[in-house]
């Protein structure tokens, strides 16, 4: 099969896989939802530098368990039969790109939420806020789902999961909190496009890497 | 002594810049005063670190090819080296902030960053511990090592840039280059630069064959 092609239908299983359990989904919409009440409960009201640096924690560790299971919870033998089927190459793409896009869906929805619970400041650029919130849940894709690819392979995947993505999330996470920083206090658009690039270079460069290291990884 | 005409080089232009360094003239600061000496050995902490850490990437990278076990001693040793240089280079920062700018830990961009660069290499050695064979090992360390790096890059070298710093060089401040780099001063820090690298060069390849020692014994 044509690597586009391999992608495609790889993508098409796991949508279908997600659509038939819903576990992903659910359990992390829950998962941000009792989260941002505790957070309500115990705040009551946050002022502005909170209102963001809260919503990028609850959306870190979000992230990281919804991604966690995209290589930890595949049984041996599935994978295996996967490998035998398709290239390397195509099962990372698939699961960066199968990931992105539910994280995007997660993001949004959590924004959504949050605004809800949480009053916005009133100067904020909502659509360069929603750009932020993509760009972040694209970055935590792309880097959770190789992290999560090295840690499956270990055997013990839950605890090194967290002690090898977050060192590798900080920068990005700095750059991000930045970014949505300015998008809170409705600075002009341009200011960003510093954040904007570096995130767009870290997002190449991760995948690029990812590419290259991924058909080295999954063989056993 | 195994190959020694670098190591004494080595040995003799950190013996002159220890002299030389708290001896010859420097440029009278305000506020930095005679603290400036310490540039002479803060700043080649981190050129032998960064050294040391390229020289693990660059093994990492053979020892996928390669799948030699020397290669992946060889990267963990200098990832190791590397470690201790980092050390080094946070604590004669630290002394150096302590008498600067008033406290060890200023919570500096650039002090977290450092100390965030060497979790993730804490984070890779945690990573080998948590493999037992040892083929599997190298390579799943390796691949989290060519995955770490440009991250580290990042952090170190993009990042404070972009931020307000203390740091000269940092935040539009101008380099140390411009900033007080005598040429009585370059005598001294060109010579410390290239003789701490060597020195670390030195400590990483005594490792390497130490460990190698090691292990033929533990074979036998």
């Amino acid at each position: 099969m044509h690597l586009a092609q391999q992608v495609k239908h790889l993508i098409k299983k796991e949508i279908i896989l997600e659509w038939r359990s819903k576990y992903a989904l659910n359990g992390v919409l829950l998962y941000v939802v009792s989260t941002v009440f505790v957070c309500f409960m115990s705040f009551q009201i946050i002022d502005k530098i909170t209102w963001n640096a809260l919503f990028w924690i609850i959306m870190l560790f979000a992230s990281i368990n919804a991604i966690a299971k995209s290589f930890l919870q595949e049984s041996k033998g599935r994978q295996l039969y996967t490998y035998t089927l398709v290239s390397p190459v195509a099962l990372i793409i698939a699961k960066t790109i199968y990931n992105s896009l539910l994280m995007m869906v997660l993001t949004v929805i959590a924004l959504a939420f949050y605004c809800l619970v949480f009053e916005p400041n009133k100067d904020i650029d909502i659509l360069m806020y929603l750009l932020a919130a993509v760009l972040g849940s694209l970055s935590f894709s792309t880097i959770f789902t190789m992290v999560s690819a090295i840690a499956s392979k270990t055997g013990n995947g839950g605890m090194l999961m967290a002690i090898l993505s977050f060192p590798i999330i900080i920068p990005v996470l700095i750059v991000l909190i930045k970014f949505a920083k300015n998008a809170m206090d409705g600075l002009d658009r341009s200011v960003s496009l510093d954040e904007i690039g570096l995130l767009a270079l870290i997002n190449v460069m991760v995948m690029t890497v990812a590419l290259l290291l991924f058909p080295y990884l999954w063989r056993d | 002594m195994y190959k020694t005409w670098w190591k004494i080089l080595a040995a003799v232009l950190v013996v002159y810049t220890a002299i030389a360094g708290l001896l010859l003239g420097v440029p009278r600061m305000a506020i930095l005063n005679e603290t400036i000496r310490n540039l002479y050995f803060h700043v080649p902490m981190w050129f032998a670190m960064v050294v040391l850490f390229t020289i693990s990437v660059f093994y990492s990278v053979k020892s996928l090819s390669t799948q030699s076990e020397a290669d992946d001693i060889r990267a963990v040793e200098s990832a190791n080296a590397g470690v201790i240089f980092g050390i080094l280079g946070i604590v004669t920062g630290a002394v150096w902030a302590k008498f600067t700018w008033g406290q060890f830990w200023s919570f500096d961009p650039k002090q977290n960053f450092a100390a965030i660069s060497l979790l993730l290499y804490f984070a890779y050695f945690v990573l080998r511990n948590a493999i037992d064979e040892e083929q599997k090992r190298a390579k799943i360390a390796a691949i989290y090592n060519i995955f770490a790096f440009p991250m580290m890059v990042v952090l170190l070298f993009v990042l404070p840039r972009l931020q307000d710093s203390l740091h000269p060089g940092n935040g539009g401040n101008p380099g140390f280059n411009s900033y007080d780099l005598d040429s009585r001063m370059r005598l001294v820090f060109y010579p410390a630069c290239l003789g701490w690298i060597l020195i670390g060069y030195w400590v990483y390849t005594l490792r390497f064959r130490i460990k190698t020692l090691e292990n033929k014994h533990n074979t036998l």
